[in-house]
């Protein structure tokens, strides 16, 4: 069972108290985008086998939506991070970093 | 290859059992082929069958990471039903469905097809409408179904509670001829024929590159060294993403963990398969007395090939109100396996932008069932460049708006 630590109340909440939100750090498309950058956003998503971000809410807990970077290969937590941005902080690709050397994931390493 | 039939089982007893063969060839890859399948599950089986079969093309190889059928193949709960909603979905369903009447002959393999009827579970007025239009939708497509009241129900389940205070039981879809089949049967059957037309299966390969040429795929590498090839087909489930990243194209697939169970084997009470969409639980009986059961499917990305355990006490605790009578049985295994969810809960069967190169994915919690039709159609891609059963599948249609919309239809997965 995955366990993180809510970036805003400090609570390490287990994924019962949780709801999974996603890809994390989407660029939105609406009225004007072409259709491609239309259809990337909707559907096309990364679907990597190891490092991923994702947008996580802690719904039964504080409410919040925050970041989460994660292993899908060995379930492992990286760390947490408040919504508020576009990429992930530095802190957490230096953790990443330390575990896998050499990840990349989208324009991020 | 040595056909299976009594007079052989006869013979065999007489002899010590000496006489059987190698039901398929372990070949070395060649350099070439005109035909390389990724993936040995039952949907790439079937391809490379069909291939064969209807459209003469034997100089192929099944490239397989592990062993054959030991993906998802190895780890549905083994439902066959073609009771959907959209017209393409039922057209390759019940093509798949109607293959599978036939499959044990036709392959000389017993799959064990047990068309013991399938009944998706009406608990909402929401579901009784929308599973009275599907019924009505059915009728059209020429697929059989009917919509039934709650004492049919009963008498066709008699385990089943129908009153239970959260999850009534209204009505359910009925598919008289849906059932299930032995899934590593399928795998093995569709194997043998294809090794017997002359095509490699070659396990304990992986495919580590695609190898393109003037926009053209031209073969893959692989932990057995360059293999070459004319055409290509991408048959890996849930690795689909991995492989897309390989010919250098994306895909509109996630890819999460679904989870199933069996319980200890108990005397035969419930000879159909239940489905109660609502609360995301399945199950039937295997011929060893097993109650199988299925739930729904993990909300994140994941690889691990093992399920949450919160999801499956969900599913159990709901299935307990609808079936009391397994309220003490002991959970026997316990497994997950990894499936590959597009946005419309529909599949891929497609060319990509890679010319040559083709593929067949995105069957998120349902593939099991499709494998013959799917086999059938991607077959008739791959040799032909289109076909009537997959056009409507083309990974293009997210883009145009084109859905497929199965999740809609569904409301869950399925």
């Amino acid at each position: 069972m995955l366990i993180f630590e809510c970036p805003y109340c400090g609570i390490h909440a287990d994924e019962t108290e949780l709801s999974p939100g996603g890809e994390a750090h989407l660029k939105r498309f609406g009225p004007g985008a072409s259709d491609e950058d239309f259809e990337g956003y909707l559907f096309m998503r990364e679907n990597p086998k190891g490092v991923h971000f994702e947008r996580w809410r802690h719904s039964n807990g504080c409410g919040k939506w925050f970041h989460a970077a994660r292993c899908t290969m060995t379930l492992e937590v990286f760390g947490t991070y408040k919504a508020q941005t576009f990429e992930p902080p530095q802190e957490i690709k230096d953790k990443i970093t330390a575990k896998r050397p050499g990840w990349s994931w989208r324009t991020f390493s | 290859m040595k056909r299976y039939s009594a007079f052989a089982v006869a013979r065999e007893a007489l002899r010590f059992h000496s006489g059987w063969e190698r039901a398929w060839r372990n070949p070395e890859p060649k350099k070439k082929y005109d035909v390389i399948i990724v993936g040995a599950g039952g949907h790439g089986l079937a391809t490379a069958y069909y291939l064969g079969r209807n459209f003469g093309i034997k100089n192929v190889a099944v490239i397989e990471k592990g062993w054959l059928g030991g993906g998802n193949t190895g780890r549905n709960t083994t439902i066959i039903r073609s009771n959907y909603l959209q017209d393409p979905s039922a057209a390759i369903y019940e093509k798949a469905r109607g293959l599978y009447e036939t499959l044990s002959q036709d392959l000389n393999y017993n799959v064990m097809f047990s068309p013991r009827g399938v009944m998706m579970l009406a608990q909402t007025q929401h579901e009784i409408r929308g599973y009275q239009r599907t019924a009505h939708a059915n009728a059209l497509q020429g697929v059989a179904t009917e919509f039934i009241a709650p004492k049919r129900v009963k008498e066709l389940c008699p385990i089943i509670n129908l009153d239970g205070p959260r999850y009534p039981v209204l009505g359910a879809l009925w598919q008289p001829r849906g059932g299930t089949a032995r899934h590593d049967a399928v795998a093995w059957g569709y194997a043998r024929a294809c090794s017997d037309m002359g095509m490699d299966i070659i396990q304990k390969c992986e495919v580590t590159a695609v190898h393109q040429k003037d926009g053209k795929v031209s073969g893959v590498e692989t932990t057995k060294g360059t293999i070459e090839c004319d055409k290509l087909g991408i048959v890996v489930a849930g690795h689909s993403g991995v492989l897309a990243d390989m010919a250098g194209f994306r895909l509109p697939i996630e890819s999460v963990a679904l989870q199933a169970l069996v319980s200890e084997p108990i005397k035969p009470c419930m000879d159909v398969v239940v489905m109660a969409n609502t609360v995301h639980g399945y199950m039937s009986q295997s011929d060893k007395g097993e109650m199988v059961i299925g739930g729904g499917a993990d909300g994140y990305n994941n690889y691990t090939q093992r399920g949450s355990f919160h999801h499956v006490e969900e599913t159990v605790r709901a299935l307990v109100e609808t079936f009391p009578i397994i309220s003490r049985l002991k959970m026997l295994r316990w497994w997950g396996g990894i499936v590959d969810m597009t946005g419309d809960r529909s599949p891929i069967l497609s060319q990509t932008p890679l010319e040559n190169c083709f593929i067949n994915c995105g069957w998120g919690t349902g593939g099991f069932k499709a494998i013959p039709g799917s086999g059938w159609g991607m077959a008739e891609l791959m040799a032909k460049g289109h076909s009537p059963l997959t056009e409507e599948f083309s990974m293009w249609r997210f883009k145009e708006g084109k859905f497929i919309d199965e999740s809609v239809a569904a409301g869950v997965a399925h």
